[in-house]
């Protein structure tokens, strides 16, 4: 869906019918600035039908349905944003409506049928080829590849297996390959699919802090504008005049925050779709208001700083052995090696050093490299020959550590480090031969995007199991503002405690088992969904696409919330400055005729002025929709041009603006003959 | 020096200064302490007629006057619906006025230290020590000062005398009978506590209050001083003197703009005399040895500053003229303000400002390092509701029950003006009058009571609230993503 089908018919239609099933009194309520409008309004068709005004009926009517025009059109703006989640809940309400569960009894394979709103916590599933994954959990047995299209809108199958960080499974999602046992771990009901229905229905939606703050101002307000309106009756019977009941309501209405108040939960329900949209599911509204005030942000270097795969460089080799040799043992080592580190060793020692070989020599024995030795290799023609982090190389023969090549090593390892590259010490039996020089790439743009994010007061943290030499290299190309090195998930989790003391929000994003604690300590914390369920559970935002960089958006998407509400409040404020230009005079220019002069605007006649502000007021709410909807424009810069930018055009234009429209309307009203 | 003095009293009242006050017992203990001095001046009042130092025998006053007044000087208010040459005694102006005069100052500026703390402390659930900070701020800061400052006016020619008056014989051989008393001790505290108080009713206009150009000068100045002065407190507090500076500006942005418009009508005068072949400014109502410019300037600062001590009279002031020292009030007193009160209550709009504005760079709103949340917004929405609830609700109420239409002496829309000016110089604690009304009735006496009493503690309390509120919460630093509330955008706005 694009952002221009807001006014598409297939949206208006049924929120218009939602705008007038809004208007029940217990829904209404939730929206005290409207309720308060909607009673005014009551009141005047009462006063209307019993006759107990003195104003022309026509006048008093057209006030009436101008009233009841401004509640609509606020419920109106709320059932609209609602709305464009609720094609899609649909859809995902469909797809759990079908869910059928293969319920693992007793040993073996055997299982019972049954719908999976019955399964619970703890139930172990079968899920074969073609089936939808019933309930949310973690695989414990098998492979299988899974489109998770639903969710994610996604196609392309991902590997979900058992063990390690990709054996989480999301109910609604298909298995197209091979079969897996799942261990369900969701309370029934309590599921990523529930949890994303309510979410893009907006119905769980609750007010967020700031929203609940700028309703208490809002409503304080209001309060003061009624003992304001309410004095008047006294001031002009001292005058020796008479306020008409419907004159004053308009006045009231006119003045009362209607504007901000009828687009503010718009606003907040068009903000969490943005995320949807942008196929991050926030699990709270407070989530994405605490996006907006991030101070620091923890990025990964591997996928969101340098693409995920470091590329070889250079061999350097020791003195005392050939080029040749170098690069036929590092050949070998690798050539086994299917990671795209091991294909580029591969590619360079058979482009730049032109080493002929390309498979393994019948007896070779290959040792796969694990997170323990950190080394791997391979066993041929007689010989061991090892690669791998340059301390377990070295570890790994005794003795070798104090000898001269070992010196010679660490010098160059050293160097390599402090150009941002990633060393690996290559050796033939427990001799060392040279050293492989990685680099890390790093995307393009990002250093801009660590500059933009520097004059929005924001500071970034590489997080890096790199050394601190490496680190220091690649933070500085890629313009980080610190980092984080040979990071242990303990280290991430004291980092975040540290800037929360120091009362800054930390969000970082993460998808390993080990990352769970520091994504809940963090203040917005992204899981990636092909993560660990452990993970997906621990954050407050889960990123469909399991894109780290997305988070840079998620703090601009929080912002632009903020200051959409924000833009809207100060335009709505500044809004009543004209309206006292129109119906103050309107109301006391026959008592005192005097205060004509405030009459800048010209009107034609107090009821023309009067009724031009109230439908200035009603009518600034529609079109108001398409920004509360959109959001406000967000351009990454300081908070003093900021501030300067949208004061001159939400402050400034709400001064202005209502002076032109009310001018306007009061022009069409007097033609039209209708005041 | 005054060290040992201090502790004397905390050990004579078993006060332990150090003990920290969360914010409801700070207020409670604030709230006590009001309450008692109202009805020990509010005894005084009743009894002066049977009291010591009564030289000219005046009879004790009413129930209504009584509180009225008592109330009055209690909120820094002084209010006077009396002329004190002719109600008041030297034992009720010394004892009972005098030392609200004190206290209702230290009560504001303790109230301000207060919030300050709100700002600058970290995670803390106390907000200082009421009793600690009323001793503190007394001794150290206002007595001081005024010892220093009556002398200065009795040099000037003030009277510090207990006697009560002098006959003299006029120029024309007339007897006229001239009151004399303390009042150089009073003046001082008056102004520096933005009291307003007179002793006599013509208040500064009276050269025994306010001899010549150098004291209506340093008169002015002294209203401003502390007012001032807790601007730059602020800033040091929060450990941002800037802070501190663009508050000021703020103020005087709105001070300079004020006290332009009076001048230029003043010195325009009116259209009605320039018709009747009268040229020049207005000079009605204005002592002739101050003139317009001074007239205007003593009007602006005053009525900005929350004093309310008068050197003219703003009833007869040009009608836009006249127009500013109402709006000066009706902004809630935050322009320099009373001593304290100016500075908590400029704050308070800071925070809904900061709070509206601040969501425009897209944070969560923070001013000084401390995030402005819904309980801040409550309570300073509760704290700034009072002003129009007072205001206009009171205003209507008089405007429209013939006991108060019965007050003001003119008639139109200037009585209305009269009234309108009466309760908001009650609601904003300021006690200038614009003159022109009889408001010694048990009506006015009550409502200007009430609307005195709700103007100060509705205000001090929610106030209390949002200190303790603050204080309780981590800091946040700034960063350039800040909202910032420093410079031109801010202070001119």
């Amino acid at each position: 869906m694009t952002t221009n089908s807001i006014f598409s018919a297939e949206l208006i239609l049924p929120a218009t019918g939602d705008a007038f099933k809004k208007l029940d009194p217990r829904q209404l309520v939730r929206n005290p600035i409207l309720f308060t409008t909607a009673v005014v309004a009551l009141l005047l068709t009462v006063l209307l039908a019993i006759g107990g005004e003195s104003l022309s009926t026509p006048f008093q009517a057209q006030l009436i349905v101008w009233l009841w025009l401004t509640v609509l059109f606020g419920t109106f703006a709320e059932a609209l944003a609602e709305g464009r989640g609720r094609a899609q809940a649909a859809s995902l309400r469909a797809t759990k409506s079908e869910l059928q569960a293969k319920r693992l009894i007793g040993v073996g394979d055997a299982y019972e049928m049954l719908g999976a709103a019955r399964l619970a916590r703890g139930d172990v599933v079968l899920v074969e080829t073609g089936d939808l994954i019933p309930g949310d959990g973690a695989v414990i047995e098998g492979v299988a590849s899974v489109n998770e299209a639903t969710i994610t809108g996604e196609s392309a199958p991902v590997i979900r297996e058992a063990g390690g960080d990709r054996s989480a499974v999301t109910a609604g999602t298909r298995v197209i390959s091979d079969r897996i046992k799942v261990r369900v771990t969701q309370e029934p009901g309590q599921g990523f699919l529930d949890r994303m229905i309510a979410l893009v229905e907006g119905a769980e939606r609750q007010k967020t802090p700031n929203e609940i703050a700028l309703t208490i101002l809002l409503v304080g307000l209001t309060v003061i504008f009624l003992i304001a309106v309410a004095t008047i009756p006294g001031f002009a019977s001292y005058a020796g005049g008479a306020v008409p009941v419907a004159i004053l309501a308009a006045l009231l209405i006119t003045l009362i925050p209607t504007t901000i108040a009828a687009l503010l939960s718009a606003i907040g329900i068009a903000g969490m779709d943005r995320l949807v949209r942008f196929n991050v599911l926030a699990k709270s509204g407070r989530a994405v208001e605490a996006a907006g005030d991030i101070d620091v942000l923890l990025l990964d270097k591997t996928g969101t700083i340098t693409i995920g795969d470091r590329q070889a460089g250079a061999f350097h080799r020791l003195t005392g052995v050939g080029a040749d040799t170098l690069a036929t043992a590092v050949l070998l080592a690798s050539l086994a090696d299917e990671t795209p580190e091991g294909r580029s060793i591969v590619a360079l020692a058979q482009g730049k050093y032109a080493i002929r070989t390309s498979v393994l020599p019948a007896d070779a024995e290959v040792i796969p490299f694990t997170a323990q030795t950190r080394i791997s290799g391979v066993r041929t023609l007689g010989s061991l020959i090892q690669k791998g982090a340059v301390d377990a190389v070295l570890r790994a023969h005794r003795g070798v550590g104090q000898t001269p090549a070992a010196a010679e090593l660490r010098r160059i390892t050293d160097e390599i480090a402090r150009a941002g590259q990633t060393p690996l010490a290559v050796a033939r039996d427990g001799r060392l031969l040279g050293v492989i020089a990685l680099k890390d790439v790093i995307k393009a743009g990002v250093r801009e995007r660590f500059a933009e994010l520097r004059r929005l007061g924001i500071r970034t943290v590489m997080i890096t199991g790199d050394n601190p030499l490496t680190a220091a290299a690649i933070a500085a190309e890629a313009g980080v503002d610190d980092f984080l090195a040979e990071a242990t998930p303990e280290d991430k989790l004291a980092l975040i405690r540290k800037e929360q003391q120091g009362g800054r929000l930390v969000a970082m994003c993460g998808d390993g088992t080990n990352d769970a604690p520091a994504l809940a300590q963090s203040d917005v914390g992204v899981a990636m969904n092909t993560g660990t369920q452990a993970a997906r559970e621990a954050g407050n935002m889960v990123d469909l696409d399991s894109d780290p960089t997305k988070l840079i958006e998620i703090v601009g998407l929080g912002k632009q919330l903020l200051m959409t509400r924000g833009a809207l409040t100060t335009f709505s404020v500044a809004n009543d400055v004209a309206k006292y230009f129109a119906i103050i005079p309107a109301m006391f220019v026959a008592l005192y005729p005097g205060l004509g002069v405030l009459n800048v605007m010209q009107l034609a006649s107090p009821e023309s002025a009067i009724l031009s502000a109230i439908i200035f007021n009603a009518l600034i709410i529609p079109c108001l929709v398409p920004l509360a909807l959109r959001g406000v424009t967000y351009k990454p810069m300081g908070a003093g041009p900021l501030l300067a930018r949208n004061l001159a055009i939400y402050g400034l234009g709400g001064l202005v603006a209502p002076f032109l429209g009310i001018k306007l309307i009061d022009l069409a009203v007097t033609g039209l003959h209708l005041a | 020096m005054l060290g040992p003095v201090e502790r004397g009293f905390y050990r004579l009242a078993g006060i332990d200064p150090e003990a920290e006050m969360g914010w409801r017992r700070y207020a409670l203990h604030m709230l006590a302490f009001q309450l008692a001095t109202l009805l020990f001046t509010y005894a005084i009042l009743r009894l002066q007629g049977v009291l010591p130092m009564n030289p000219r025998g005046l009879a004790g006053l009413g129930a209504d006057g009584a509180m009225n007044t008592a109330i009055s000087f209690t909120t820094n208010t002084n209010w006077q619906w009396y002329s004190g040459e002719a109600a008041i005694s030297n034992l009720s102006q010394m004892l009972g006025l005098t030392i609200h005069n004190f206290l209702s100052g230290a009560t504001g500026i303790a109230i301000a230290f207060a919030l300050f703390r709100g700002f600058a402390r970290r995670q803390a659930s106390g907000i200082g020590n009421f009793w600690a900070d009323m001793t503190r701020v007394t001794l150290y800061l206002l007595l001081p000062i005024c010892v220093v400052y009556a002398l200065y006016l009795i040099a000037s020619g003030v009277p510090q005398t207990f006697v009560s008056s002098i006959d003299a014989t006029t120029l024309e051989g007339a007897k006229q009978t001239l009151v004399m008393g303390p009042i150089a001790s009073q003046e001082a505290i008056k102004m520096l506590g933005t009291n307003g108080g007179g002793f006599v009713n013509a208040n500064s206009a009276h050269p025994f209050e306010n001899p010549g150009a150098l004291t209506n000068f340093v008169q002015m100045l002294s209203i401003f001083l502390i007012g001032v002065g807790l601007t730059n407190t602020f800033g040091r507090a929060v450990g941002k003197q800037r802070q501190g500076w663009a508050i000021l500006s703020a103020m005087l942005v709105l001070f300079v703009a004020g006290t332009a418009v009076i001048y230029w009508q003043e010195a325009a005068g009116t259209p009605v005399l320039h018709n009747l072949g009268v040229a020049g400014g207005n000079m009605e109502g204005k002592e002739v040895r101050f003139g317009i410019a001074a007239s205007s300037l003593f009007a602006a600062v005053t009525t900005a500053a929350s004093c309310g001590a008068v050197n003219a009279m703003h009833d007869s002031f040009t009608a836009l003229g006249g127009m500013i020292p109402l709006f000066n009030m009706q902004l809630g007193e935050v322009v320099i303000g009373g001593v304290g009160a100016g500075i908590y209550g400029f704050l308070l709009f800071a925070i809904l400002a900061v709070f509206v504005a601040g969501l425009m760079v897209g944070r969560t709103p923070e001013y000084v390092g401390k995030k402005i949340e819904s309980r801040e917004v409550k309570f300073a929405v509760l704290a700034i509701a009072v002003l129009p609830l007072c205001i206009l609700g009171f205003t209507a109420l008089a405007s429209v029950l013939p006991q108060g239409l019965a007050g003001p002496l003119n008639k139109g829309p200037h009585r209305f003006s009269e009234i309108l000016y009466a309760f908001t110089s009650a609601t904003a604690n300021n006690g200038s009058a614009f003159g022109g009304i009889t408001s010694g009735t048990p009506f006015y006496n009550g409502l200007l009571g009430a609307a005195m009493w709700l103007g100060r503690f509705f205000v001090i309390v929610p106030t209390l609230a949002i200190a303790g509120s603050l204080a309780a919460k981590k800091y946040t630093p700034e960063s350039a993503g800040s909202f910032p509330t420093t410079g031109l955008l801010w202070s001119g706005c």
